[in-house]
């Protein structure tokens, strides 16, 4: 019988005799199955391997280790001045401190140079950076904290709340931020000026202008993709079964759908970052953001142009800051979106 | 007291009663313009404690809605909805009603979050009403509902990606389970699975029943699916109830000229029966659920149509006990 069954080459009738019974063990590999894989750690995986995402990485931690711990030791602060020292180029000595040096004590030397004031440029560079740094990391927070509520809620809810919510969003994403901040550090100048929170005087109108317009505006982006991706992730049957079980609507969007938009999260609060460091640059540049004597890079490369000639490393060396920043950040946040999203390449 | 006055006192010997139930999508089919889709249009059928009415027709006919309004995940345009003797109409009897009533999902890919582990899936309604005191209790639970479906224990860490169709409909059938419902709304759950796999499933489902003492609305697009397990049956079509019968009645003597053409189309395992089946091939497509016919649904593709058809649409009646048929020429 099984002869003449076996014929047929391309026939799949099998002989069970020709096999053997499989062992406990080896059915226990059947069972076995891979190691688990989050998503999360699929896409950190997928960073892991992007070498320039990595470099830009390490690039932002080495810059962030400096502006926030060569401050807490670092001989010279932003605001001193020494009228002997004025204008030195980096690693010069006025002559106050050479006389110090040949009596055989240590002088810390100017890294980058001194400005028109004989303040040490290196550290008015690193708080120009940290500054850079801060407005960075708090629009993306802001970003973050709104545009997801916002978002959430547009798209959780839908009909006339979200049509509502995203004409709200349109009429914002029209609004030219420069001249935003513009009118609203001369309208605040008084109230901040006078202001008891050391804080707030200390970071001056355009500061507090700039901070306030990133809440107020920077968001939207945000606010939009995260309303698309929940509006996409209530189709899913997942969110219906957790309907049926009798979830209310802040859990569904705690656990289903904000889990469910955490690429979209990051990328976009990534991209955020850069954007916003180079708006107040650019705002300090024209003289709108920090306060004297407070640096940021901006508002250097500005002091720096009048005496572009004689003294181009003024304007070199907050230049570079700014654009390693900027880049190391653009960079790390197309790898993330790489990581995180590899359908949205190219 | 209101039930008097509505004039519908609740069946003891039914868990889920439904009356005159109605759901109708707007539909934008143009500038300005909304359509009424009547996905489900005035459907009245009981199911007893214990028993599986399958509900069969096709894909389209509203079968999928009806499960869901039934379960309130939809808002239904008109009708009632009784669950053990209560109505469903207020925000605490609702809340009850989702504990003990649950559903399982057509399709197990779409039906579980793929950014939770199986463990908090099956956790879920658990978490969401405080059944578990603490945690251990809940390990506890989850290691005996994984067991119940037939998992591994040791896979609750697992996402659900990297299991098979089948073990997704597995971890699917576990969280329906985990609130200890009575009713359990079993919308398609084989249709998206490999033919091999769909009879553990369906066998699963049925020593669940017995173990639990469940009770399903067992949702297919095929009769062939339903017959062996369902106690009765239901024939939708276009939105609307045509036929209801025991199981065995209907597969054997149907009466509505709908059934009697989709029991025609069942394949026969033997040949001899097989060549002398004479299978109806229906006429004309399923008309869009927007532009359904005047009067009986079914007229236009139907062999035995009159004028009567066209004006009103038959109302179900029992032909037969026990033997429910919508159509005017029985
Ligand atoms: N949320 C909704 N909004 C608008 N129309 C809907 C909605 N849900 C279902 N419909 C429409 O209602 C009709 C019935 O759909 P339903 O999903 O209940 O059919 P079904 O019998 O389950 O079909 P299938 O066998 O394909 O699952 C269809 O025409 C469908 O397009
Ligand atoms: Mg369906």
């Amino acid at each position: 019988m099984t002869e003449k069954k076996m014929k047929n080459p391309l026939s799949l009738q099998i002989d069970p005799a020709l096999f053997e019974t499989a062992s406990e063990e080896e059915k226990a590999q059947q069972v076995t199955m891979r190691e688990s894989v989050s998503f999360m750690r699929d896409a950190m995986r997928r960073l892991r391997k992007n070498r320039i995402a990595m470099i830009s990485l390490w690039v932002i931690l080495l810059v962030a280790l400096i502006a926030f711990i060569v401050p807490t030791f670092y001989p010279y602060t932003y605001t001193k001045q020494d009228v002997t020292a004025q204008n030195l180029g980096p690693f010069q000595y006025s002559a106050k401190e050479q006389m110090k040096i040949d009596k055989g004590m240590s002088v810390f030397p100017h890294i980058m140079g001194t400005d028109n004031l004989g303040r040490d440029y290196a550290i008015r560079v690193i708080y120009g950076t940290r500054i850079s740094l801060l407005v960075g990391i708090f629009s993306a927070l802001i970003v973050i904290v709104i545009g997801i509520i916002y978002g959430s809620i547009s798209g959780y809810f839908g009909g006339r709340v979200d049509m509502v919510m995203m004409r709200i969003v349109d009429i914002i994403y029209s609004l030219p931020d420069v001249l935003i901040v513009i009118l609203l550090s001369v309208a605040i100048k008084d109230w901040v000026s006078t202001s008891q929170n050391a804080l707030i005087a200390r970071l001056g109108a355009g500061m507090v202008s700039i901070f306030i317009v990133f809440g107020l505006l920077y968001w939207v982006s945000m606010a939009r993709q995260v309303r698309g991706q929940i509006l996409s992730i209530k189709k899913q049957e997942y969110v219906l079964a957790s309907r049926a079980i009798g979830a209310t609507p802040a859990r569904i969007i705690r656990k289903h759908m904000i889990p469910n938009c955490v690429s979209v999260i990051i990328i976009i609060a990534a991209m955020q970052i850069p954007s916003a460091i180079f708006t107040e640059s650019f705002l300090s540049f024209l003289g709108l953001g920090v306060s004297v004597p407070m640096p940021s890079l901006g508002s250097l490369a500005s002091d720096a142009r009048t005496a572009l000639r004689s003294y181009p490393y003024q304007l070199i060396f907050p230049a570079l800051s700014i654009f390693l920043i900027v880049l190391s950040f653009n960079l790390l946040g197309n790898g993330l979106r790489d990581a995180f999203d590899p359908k949205l390449r190219n | 007291m209101e039930e008097i006055k509505k004039g519908f006192t609740p069946d003891p010997d039914c868990l889920v009663q439904v009356r005159n139930l109605k759901m109708f999508f707007p539909i934008t089919t143009g500038f300005l313009k909304t359509t009424m889709l009547k996905a489900v249009n005035d459907v009245s059928f009981d199911i007893r404690r214990g028993e599986t009415l399958g509900l069969v027709g096709e894909s389209g006919c509203g079968k999928t809605t009806v499960g869901r309004t039934l379960l309130q995940l939809y808002k239904p345009t008109d009708g009632e909805i009784w669950f053990d003797g209560r109505k469903i109409d207020n925000k605490e009897a609702l809340k009850n009603f989702r504990r003990r009533a649950q559903m399982v999902f057509q399709d197990p890919y779409s039906s579980l979050n793929p950014r939770m582990t199986v463990g908090d899936i099956v956790a879920e309604p658990i978490d969401v009403h405080h059944l578990c005191a603490n945690k251990t209790e809940r390990e506890n639970r989850i290691r005996e509902l994984m067991t119940l479906v037939g998992l591994n224990t040791e896979h609750a860490t697992r996402y659900a990606h990297e299991f098979s169709g089948g073990q997704r409909q597995r971890i699917g059938i576990a969280r329906a389970l985990a609130s200890k419902p009575e009713f359990i709304v079993c919308d398609e759950p084989v249709s998206a699975l490999d033919v091999s796999i769909q009879a553990q499933v369906i066998n699963m489902l049925e020593d669940l029943q017995s173990r639990l003492s469940l009770t399903y609305l067992f949702i297919a697009h095929d009769i062939s699916v339903v017959k062996h397990i369902s106690n009765r049956i239901a024939v939708m079509y276009l939105g609307r109830m045509m036929e209801l019968a025991s199981a065995n009645e209907l597969t054997k003597h149907p009466l509505h000229p709908y059934t009697v053409s989709l029991m025609s189309a069942v394949p026969v395992p033997d040949p001899k029966v097989s060549r002398n089946q004479h299978r109806i091939v229906l006429e004309g497509d399923v008309p869009s659920p927007l532009k359904v016919p005047s009067g009986c649904p079914f007229r236009p593709r139907c062999s035995r149509a009159t004028a009567a058809c066209a004006e009103a649409c038959p109302a179900m009646r029992e032909v037969s006990p026990g033997h429910f048929a919508a159509c005017h020429n029985l």
